[in-house]
């Protein structure tokens, strides 16, 4: 849910262009992975914004909690035990919408005006839209957005858009008290990206590197990662994620061009009727059962 | 008279019904489901109440057709067996749509282009039910693979598709060929219709006779 509506780049299920006469700048949440300590208070900030709240759950024996995201955890910490050549590490990743450049959840979705992507980069579900079948599940590389129990509409992080619109940072990145969450323009945060990475490579990390899969377009939430060519060995971060060939077949040209193949088979029979005329008995046929008159 | 006992018993009145509840739950589902399948069709939902209803009614609904039409699957599977010379009918329907059916080989009960429309319209059931379980978010499908899930949409809407052109074809062919639907609606044909478009048929019920 968002305040902007003349900055939309793409609307869900709409094949006219959206309201778009204003443009603003992108903007990233960057989220450098070297720096988190895994305090969790990004996912208080988030719940306590959005004013959402899990049930209490049980103790899994890790840190992990909850231990995925649900409809009222928008982010969760994942905390991945790793034996890399420099020995055991804990790597703890934020997960939580990646804000595709290209979202493969507005792609699948089928309910005009669910899923909007605002011209700065958000992508925002509009859940009084949304109809609650799920394709946007289907459609997401990432497997973020979450079906309610309650009333069967999908939710996610919305890169706190509200707080954005009015010019302020995300929830999550207003708290963090080391820096690892920062947002401003794309630019600027691949920029301080760059140089976090620089600083990491001086250190001994010489995989260390960008999380901003062109796959998808991009991302306007990106990681500073320490090993950049493994990001599944941050509790599974896809390798080089990308729509599902699948999804395109299924939402792709393939769809439009089967609705007119099913006018086409209208258009045809009306056109046979109309020029070959109706299959009746013929005459003869019908002579030999005139008693049935 | 509709049900002048001198003309040919078609089909009973259960089956007559049975084939009008899958009419009637085919149109509703097809009608529901192309709203979720290109926006150009979103306004469909309206018919159901919104979106969210056609989202609710969509499956149930298509569950009753599957039921009713697999009734009918095996009322009529062992009738619509393609046999040589229904290969020989097909081999001639280009003839057939021209209106031209002097080389039409005789038709049983059910002629050559009906079979195949049978059993593509049961292979695309099939599909449908089995690939609509998975899609079927809000009870099923949880224990699927994503991977599983995007398999069973593209399916779901490629199933449907060609589903719905049988169907298309098949209202067609009902409307095109004169006093068809009159068989489904009251059960009873003319032997006059049965000798012209069904010709091994109307000897099989008559004895030959007239």
């Amino acid at each position: 849910m968002a305040l902007q509506s003349l900055d939309i780049t793409r609307l869900s299920a709409t094949t006219t262009p959206p309201p778009s006469q204003r443009q603003t700048p992108k903007v990233a949440k960057l989220i450098d992975i070297s720096k988190c300590i895994g305090c969790k208070a990004c996912q208080v900030a988030c719940m306590e914004w959005n004013d959402t709240r899990d049930a209490i759950g049980v103790n899994h024996g890790v840190l992990d909690n909850p231990m995925d995201l649900t409809e009222n955890s928008w982010t969760v910490m994942r905390y991945a035990e790793v034996k890399t050549d420099r020995g055991l590490e804990w790597l703890i990743r934020k997960d939580g919408c990646m804000h595709c450049a290209e979202p493969g959840c507005l792609k699948a979705c089928p309910a005009p005006g669910a899923i909007v992507q605002y011209s700065n980069g958000i992508v925002d579900f509009q859940e009084e839209n949304c109809i609650g079948c799920g394709y946007c599940i289907t459609g997401c590389p990432f497997n973020i957005p979450r079906l309610s129990k309650k009333d069967a509409k999908v939710y996610k992080c919305t890169l706190c858009s509200d707080r954005v619109a009015v010019g302020l940072e995300p929830a999550c990145v207003k708290t963090c008290p080391t820096g690892a969450i920062l947002f401003g323009t794309k630019d600027d945060m691949i920029r301080h990206a760059e140089g976090r990475v620089a600083d990491l490579k001086s250190r001994g990390f010489v995989n260390a590197g960008i999380y901003n899969p062109e796959g998808v377009g991009g991302t306007h939430v990106m990681y500073v990662l320490q090993y950049v060519h493994q990001p599944e060995i941050y509790s599974g971060l896809a390798k080089d994620p990308t729509i599902s060939p699948l999804v395109f077949l299924w939402k792709g040209i393939a769809k439009p061009l089967a609705s007119l193949a099913l006018a086409a088979v209208g258009a045809g029979a009306f056109f046979h009727y109309v020029t070959k005329g109706p299959n009746e008995v013929s005459k003869e046929v019908e002579k030999e059962f005139e008693d049935e008159k | 008279m509709k049900n002048d006992p001198k003309k040919l018993l078609r089909f009973t009145p259960s089956e007559r019904a049975n084939h009008w509840l899958t009419a009637i739950t085919f149109v509703l589902v097809a009608l529901s489901g192309l709203s979720f399948f290109y926006p150009t069709f979103f306004f469909l939902s309206q018919l159901f109440g919104g979106g969210v209803w056609t989202r609710i009614l969509h499956p149930f609904i298509g569950v009753v057709m599957a039921i009713s039409f697999g009734v009918m699957f095996f009322e009529y599977r062992q009738m619509n067996v393609i046999t040589s010379s229904d290969k020989e009918w097909l081999s001639h329907i280009r003839e057939m749509v021209d209106s031209d059916d002097r080389n039409m080989p005789e038709a049983g009960k059910f002629n050559g282009g009906q079979k195949l429309l049978f059993w593509l319209e049961a292979a695309c059931t099939a599909l449908l039910i089995l690939s609509g379980i998975v899609i079927w978010r809000a009870y099923f499908s949880f224990p699927f693979p994503v991977l599983v899930i995007r398999f069973a949409s593209v399916v779901h809407a490629i199933a449907a598709t060609v589903m719905i052109a049988v169907i298309m074809f098949h209202i067609y062919a009902a409307i095109w060929t004169r006093e068809s639907i009159d068989a489904m609606l009251y059960g009873r044909v003319r032997r006059a219709w049965a000798k012209q478009h069904h010709a091994a048929w109307f000897r099989q019920v008559t004895g030959g006779g007239k």
